[in-house]
């Protein structure tokens, strides 16, 4: 009797985790059932589950309400500028906080702290008023430079750093390698887990972005795959959502393959940075 | 002559090393706040900065009896509250019940509730703004089909905001279940032995064990939380405009009408600098914690 209700209790547990997990796809899965339906489908009533015919032809349809691969050129560039800029700024910085003693560096390293925790939507405000002064609002500077140093990067890397034996680098230095030949080629493959964390971190975050792109830019030619599709709804109104879905598959669908092959490493870095 | 150089190096390498990065960090996080703060004393103007003025305290004195400035104050109180209560209870129910054992379903179920948090809020909400479609959408398809009474969800200023908070709510929860995951799993397996040679009921377990061994990471949550939700503002713009009726209007909605729509730019800073305290306290909290952390283990 006991065994049984443990069973059940079981099977139980089981079909609330299968709605669970329904609960969290669905969303995604309407979208790409709304994005292939008709415009007779989606204002149907009874709704339509799935299409009858998949209207491939809405993606073409979406492509060309604006812009989209200037966009997604744009969105790339800025990511991919960022990553690298931080990539070179934040090394030898969480090295040195790891391993080098200075005065000053502990209220340095509460500046880092500060800036970790300073979300843009403070920021913003005078970093428009700067870019607008150096004239450089109508390139994709206003979305990369403010990002040169990321904060969490060398908190993260400064982690890592201190856990390498201090006589590795007596050893280096005794070979005559210099601070950059040591962080470049002692420190960082010792990073490797953390450094691909913080590209992961940067790759979401700024492909996923909104706020910013939307208060950085003025122009059509320096605005970022997010605003686009965002856009879509005004151009489009709200009745052709057909459409909007479509175009929305294109900011969804290289996230949700990146995460479909690699979800246990990314849920990992996103458990590791949350609080450590 | 060498051992000059490198003593040489040895003091000055180190600064080389930081200025970067803390060139950066002085020219986008300080000097914009301090920036900020005086900004909120001027009365701002942009077109003739000639004209710009001392105004002292005005534009809060000023910001605080507008009505507008204080819908968007209670709106974020009120979204920032229910989605803490909701968030944090979901998340702590959720991690419990799928962090406790290993399990293909329970790994399956932790990757499909985290699969929201890394998706564009812009995506997130236009799928749900349409899902909400009072006519077409599949919410009040199900509601009708169970007999329940249909809502017009973004489109009543008595419904918009908890739709918001649904969306925002649906998108965070996997994240913090992971994070709470991660908590529970740093409690030793003995002290769970030890309440189950007391027979102690799962009940007592979770109040008298789990929650006060992971109560450190629930105060970090509460305050990474708290921060977040104060800063709402894309799932407003993106869903509701921060309408109907500046129902939906948040503490962010306000600064950033301000400064593209009012071109208001000195009531602009003074309602950021409203947002620097409510993050700064959080700030703070966050650090006290974070050093009694470290002591106790």
């Amino acid at each position: 009797m006991y065994k049984l209700s443990q069973k059940v209790w079981a099977v139980a547990g089981t079909i609330l985790k299968a709605i669970l997990i329904f609960v969290f796809v669905f969303p995604f899965l309407w979208m790409v059932s709304v994005s292939l339906q008709t415009d007779m489908e989606i204002s149907s009533s009874p709704i339509t589950l799935i299409p009858a015919v998949p209207q491939w032809i809405n993606f073409a349809a979406a492509w060309s309400k604006g812009p989209f691969l200037l966009y997604l050129k744009n969105s790339l560039t800025i990511i991919v500028s960022v990553i690298a800029m931080q990539m070179v700024i934040m090394v030898p910085a969480a090295y040195a906080f790891a391993k080098c003693d200075f005065k000053g560096k502990n209220l340095m390293f509460g500046l880092v702290l500060i800036a970790f925790m300073t979300p843009g939507q403070i920021t913003f405000l005078p970093i428009y008023q700067m870019m607008s002064e150096w004239e450089v609002m109508d390139t994709l500077l206003p979305q990369i430079v403010p990002f040169m140093t990321n904060a969490f990067g060398i908190f993260l890397l400064r982690q890592y750093f201190m856990q390498v034996p201090d006589e590795l680098i007596e050893a280096a230095k005794l070979d005559n390698a210099g601070s950059l030949k040591i962080v470049y080629k002692l420190m960082l493959p010792m990073a490797k887990p953390a450094m691909s964390t913080v590209v992961l971190f940067s790759f979401v975050s700024h492909w996923n972005d909104y706020f910013w792109p939307l208060v950085m830019t003025q122009t059509t030619n320096v605005r970022t795959l997010p605003i686009g599709i965002a856009m879509l709804k005004n151009t489009e109104g709200i009745t052709n959502w057909n459409i909007i879905m479509a175009g929305n598959m294109i900011l969804v669908m290289p996230i949700l393959v990146v995460y479909v092959f690699c979800s246990k490493s990314i849920i990992r870095s996103f458990a590791y940075s949350g609080i450590k | 002559m060498k051992n000059v150089k490198d003593r040489f190096w040895e003091k000055i390498g180190p600064y080389l090393l930081v200025a970067p990065a803390m060139t950066g960090i002085a020219l986008f996080v300080i000097y914009p706040i301090i920036k900020l703060i005086s900004m909120s004393f001027y009365k701002v103007n942009q077109l003739n900065p000639d004209k710009t003025k001392f105004v002292g305290f005005s534009n809060y004195q000023k910001m605080f009896k507008t009505a507008e400035f204080q819908k968007a104050l209670v709106n974020t109180g009120y979204y920032a509250l229910f989605m803490i209560l909701i968030v944090l209870g979901c998340s702590l129910i959720l991690a419990v019940w799928l962090g406790s054992k290993k399990s293909r379903v329970n790994s399956a179920a932790q990757a499909s509730a985290f699969l929201p948090h890394i998706i564009s809020m812009v995506s997130v909400g236009l799928i749900f703004q349409q899902m909400m479609d009072p006519d077409y959408g599949i919410f009040n398809a199900l509601l009708g089909a169970m007999g329940l009474q249909k809502s017009q969800f973004l489109r009543s200023s008595d419904s918009a905001m908890n739709s918001v908070i649904f969306t925002s709510a649906w998108k965070s929860i996997g994240y913090y279940t992971l994070i709470l995951i991660a908590a529970l799993q740093s409690i030793p397996e003995s002290i769970y032995e030890a309440a189950d040679l007391d027979n102690a009921g799962s009940v007592r377990t979770f109040f008298k064990i789990t929650l006060p061994m992971i109560s450190p990471q629930i105060f970090f949550v509460l305050i990474v939380m708290t921060i977040g939700n104060f800063k709402v503002f894309e799932t407003i713009r993106v869903m509701t405009s921060g309408g109907p009726n500046n129902a939906t209007t948040s503490l962010v909605y306000y600064i950033y009408n301000k400064v593209f729509m009012d071109f208001d730019v000195g009531r602009a800073a003074a309602g950021g600098v409203i947002l620097l305290i409510i993050v700064g306290i959080m700030t703070v909290l966050y650090f006290v914690s974070l050093s009694k952390k470290v002591h106790y283990q």
